[in-house]
């Protein structure tokens, strides 16, 4: 066995361990601790299939970022366990069914005779000059260009609404809410008054006062 | 045995940890936080069949389409939090069967 058919052995029962511990675990802490593992083992597996950037990018935003969030509502949030876990005993025999027939149709299609290494040969290694980051770079800025910026408006969006959806409605930051109502059934005698001056100042009073202070 | 990685053992693995978050979403199915946990982990299970593809058809769109759906689940995963977040806050609880005001 090559070296990177037992690394792939060994990333991928981490990955599928760990899922079990995700699917398994009391605990939603323990069980996002252990989908970081989950995805660390997995970018050792796009590692292996020469997706350096991807691999690379799984963990930075991944495990750095979303996971970090998963923790920090998680641990944000006092849960009450119990009754979270009553239907664990009662679905598992059919939960463990129906994933082990939905398991054995994939395996029937994605079995070796079908997609071995005689009709998908392995890949060419490539050599240390050819960089994964700088050819998915030119697909993505050239082709891509529109779906690139249409990510960027939908992280934009992202932002927004989870901002929006969590801040607090409190009275002393009026400042940030519109009253959509009071906006549209604003008068302009509201805003405007008109006011009655008399025609002629005196003058020259006016500068005698500035004089004397 | 193969010597090397075949395309099969990866398209495998995927199906196994996609096999997996489908049964964590039956098993804990009162529980808001590993629902969302589970559809993370199915999303990465699709993407490893999308690496594994363009891996070995020497094709790099594949890994485009990965890119382009690690954005949106970051955004999906950020949303969902959000309006976690803001049940937790109504409803004191994130247990699926208190959500049923709507009685559909």
């Amino acid at each position: 066995m090559g070296v990177e058919k037992f690394l792939f052995y060994v990333f991928a029962l981490t990955a599928i361990l760990a899922s079990l511990g995700v699917v398994g675990s009391r605990n939603p802490v323990r069980a996002a601790l252990f989908l970081v593992l989950a995805f660390v083992a997995t970018a050792g597996v796009w590692l292996l299939l020469q997706a350096e950037f991807l691999g690379i990018v799984l963990i930075l935003v991944y495990v750095g970022a979303v996971m970090v969030l998963f923790l920090f509502v998680i641990m944000m949030l006092d849960i009450n366990l119990t009754p979270l876990k009553e239907g664990f005993a009662r679905y598992l025999p059919i939960g463990i069914v129906v994933a082990l027939i939905v398991l054995a149709e994939m395996a029937m299609v994605i079995n070796p005779s079908f997609f071995g290494l005689d009709s998908f040969p392995s890949p060419v290694a490539l050599s240390a000059t050819d960089s994964n980051t700088k050819m998915l770079g030119q697909l993505l800025f050239t082709e891509y260009l529109f779906a690139f910026e249409l990510a960027a408006v939908l992280l934009l969006l992202s932002i927004v609404a989870a901002i929006v959806l969590t801040l607090r409605r409190r009275r002393q930051s009026e400042a940030l809410y519109q009253d959509i109502s009071a906006q549209v059934s604003v008068q302009a005698s509201d805003r405007l008054t008109m006011v009655k001056m008399a025609p002629t100042v005196k003058l020259k009073e006016a500068e005698k006062g500035v004089d004397h202070e | 045995m193969n010597e090397m990685i075949q395309l099969s053992d990866v398209l495998l693995f995927g199906a196994v940890l996609f096999v997996l978050s489908l049964a964590g979403i039956f098993l804990n199915r009162k529980n808001l936080i590993i629902i969302l946990m589970s559809i993370e982990l199915m999303l990465l299970a699709v993407n490893t069949n999308l690496v594994a593809f363009s891996s070995f058809q020497g094709n790099m769109h594949g890994q485009v389409f990965v890119f382009f759906i690690l954005t949106v689940a970051a955004a999906e995963a950020a949303i969902g939090l959000a309006l976690l977040v803001l049940l937790f806050r109504n409803k004191h609880s994130i247990n699926v069967d208190d959500l049923s005001e709507m009685k559909g």
